[in-house]
């Protein structure tokens, strides 16, 4: 029952991640049961589907984090059985939903355990797109506001040579200011790395994804173009629940 | 007056010994959400080791006394060294088999100490100035005390600068705090692990060495006593906070001088009470972070 519509989508040039039959399971309970996902080697894949689906759980399967089975592959490379830490040394970078960055360590700190071996430290890259990050270098993570604790966990990511960057919901909770400061560091980010992005905020989906993937119950339902799936009033109320007809901000409300 | 400040002093050198026992009990708790009931044995081992080192080169001898520290250290870091590698690591995120594992080390390794060194205490002694005392405001303080504080706060002070200026340092304060993030960037955490079972084990070897000096015996169940109190200083102090463990060290050890001498004999006591009081408005501890 998987749709597919090729409109708009970029799903010709070759896929830099490729997620087939991954199901998983946190403490015995089954989140994922059934997604597959491919992530092309440029700009935005988004992630969506309703609260509860299993977005987060994908990620997290990719990263290692929790139990999982299926199969995914980076740049050719089969990851089955890799712990987290080798997972990330094949080139993942991995901004985790909430941010989670180490609020006892100052925001150097931060970006240096970050650093990984064999291969250049972007930090003229990380402080152009976050110059705050420059100011507050020895400031506690922790005492940092939400927006600036998520350019902290987007820099980490950023930092290194990484071949795909999975990206946990950075606007949430977020105020729109700096969701749109936020937006911009994604476009940009996504210009030198493909980015496998989960996100509610439906605007910030249009603004910087092409490709998009539907989740519902832990299955994928959907794989297409970003656009077309916006434009596409009967799946997006179908799928997520908001009615994306109008230009109104359709942003669910996430507490 | 004399006996306040007696009391403070030996309170302090009390106090010193559970931090050396307690620091790596929390930093292990804290990285890898291990309760460590094995912790104990590293300190009997070190307190063993280092008295059979120091009769060989002369029990009263300066030499002998420094030799049966370094001894002492070391052979706790190998002991707890292993003992990760080869047993805890096995069994890694598995908690409760981990505390089983660990107990069951505990319970063997008394077991061995008894058959190669006795049941009994043994009484040892070290140089001539150690049971001496100096005189303080009137107080006549056992000169052994002065040595188990400083050799404390010189522990507290390297741990604190590893963890503050190293890169491994800065892996185990990232650890504690979010370990699955640590791994998410690239860092096999493990190696983390090592150390601070390597480093909790040094801390326990060198207080095992100081504890035998200043309660004057080794014995095989010299370690695991002092566990009991050290597990109550970790938890008032706050798993996996170091300078948490250091406060509630002597917090501990004060409280429980003063009221065995004051408040007849009650020190046992009153620290179970502070422990409950602390668990009961504060139950993170003094300066423990909120489990997340």
């Amino acid at each position: 029952m998987t749709t597919h519509d090729d409109q708009g989508s970029t799903a010709h040039s070759p896929a830099i991640l490729t997620v087939a039959g991954l199901s998983a399971h946190i403490n015995g309970q089954q989140v994922v049961e059934q997604v597959d996902l491919e992530v092309p080697a440029t700009g935005v894949t988004a992630l969506l589907g309703r609260n509860g689906v299993g977005k987060t759980s994908t990620i997290k399967a990719i990263m290692g984090l929790i139990e999982r089975s299926g199969t995914v592959t980076l740049a050719g490379q089969e990851t089955e059985g890799l712990p987290t830490y080798k997972v990330a040394r094949l080139g993942v970078g991995y901004v985790p939903e909430d941010r989670e960055v180490f609020a006892g360590l100052t925001v150097a700190e931060n970006l240096k355990i970050a650093e990984r071996a064999g291969g250049g430290h972007h930090y003229d890259l990380v402080y152009d797109l976050f110059p705050e990050l420059y100011e507050r270098a020895d400031q506690a993570a922790g005492t940092l506001s939400g927006g600036q604790q998520q350019m902290v966990a987007l820099a980490r990511a950023l930092l290194n040579d990484n071949k795909v960057l999975l990206v946990d919901e950075p606007t949430k909770g977020l105020a729109p200011r700096l969701v749109s400061d936020v937006t911009a560091a994604l476009a940009k980010a996504a210009e030198l790395v493909p980015v496998l992005l989960v996100e509610q905020n439906l605007t910030v989906v249009r603004d910087v994804a092409q490709g998009a993937v539907v989740l519902s119950g832990g299955r994928t339902v959907h794989t297409g173009g970003a656009l077309a799936l916006l434009r596409d009033p009967e799946t997006t109320q179908r799928y997520l629940g908001v009615s994306t007809g109008g230009a109104a901000n359709p942003k669910e409300a996430d507490a | 007056m004399s006996t306040v400040i007696l009391l403070f002093a030996t309170g302090l050198g009390l106090g010193a010994i559970y931090f050396l026992v307690a620091s790596g009990l929390s930093l292990i708790y804290g990285l890898m959400g291990v309760l460590n009931f094995a912790h104990g044995v590293f300190l009997s081992l070190g307190a063993f080791l280092g008295w059979e080192v120091a009769q060989m080169i002369g029990s009263n001898t300066w030499a002998g006394f420094a030799t049966s520290l370094v001894v002492g250290a070391l052979a706790g870091a190998v002991f707890a060294a292993v003992t990760e590698r080869f047993i805890v690591q096995r069994l890694y995120n598995r908690h409760i088999e981990q505390v089983l594992v660990t107990v069951g080390l505990a319970l063997a390794a008394v077991a061995l100490f008894d058959g190669i060194w006795g049941t009994d205490p043994e009484f040892i002694r070290g140089p001539q100035w150690l049971a001496q005392t100096t005189n303080i405001a009137g107080a006549s303080i056992p000169n052994d005390v002065f040595v188990t504080i400083s050799a404390a706060l010189a522990v507290l002070l390297s741990i604190v600068l590893f963890l503050k200026k190293t890169r491994f340092g800065m892996v185990i304060r990232a650890g504690v705090e979010n370990r699955s993030m640590v791994m998410a960037l690239g860092i096999d955490v493990r190696t983390a692990f090592t150390l601070v079972f390597t480093i909790g084990g040094a801390a326990a070897g060198l207080g095992g060495v100081l504890a035998s000096h200043y309660f004057g015996y080794v014995s095989p169940l010299l370690g695991q006593t002092l566990l009991l109190y050290a597990f109550i200083v970790t938890v008032i102090g706050g798993l996996g906070s170091l300078l948490g463990a250091a406060i509630a060290s002597v917090l501990v050890a004060l409280m429980q001088q003063f009221a065995n001498f004051y408040l007849d004999g009650t020190g046992d006591f009153a620290v179970v009470v502070l422990l409950a009081l602390v668990l009961l408005t504060k139950p993170s501890g003094l300066l423990g972070r909120r489990q997340v």
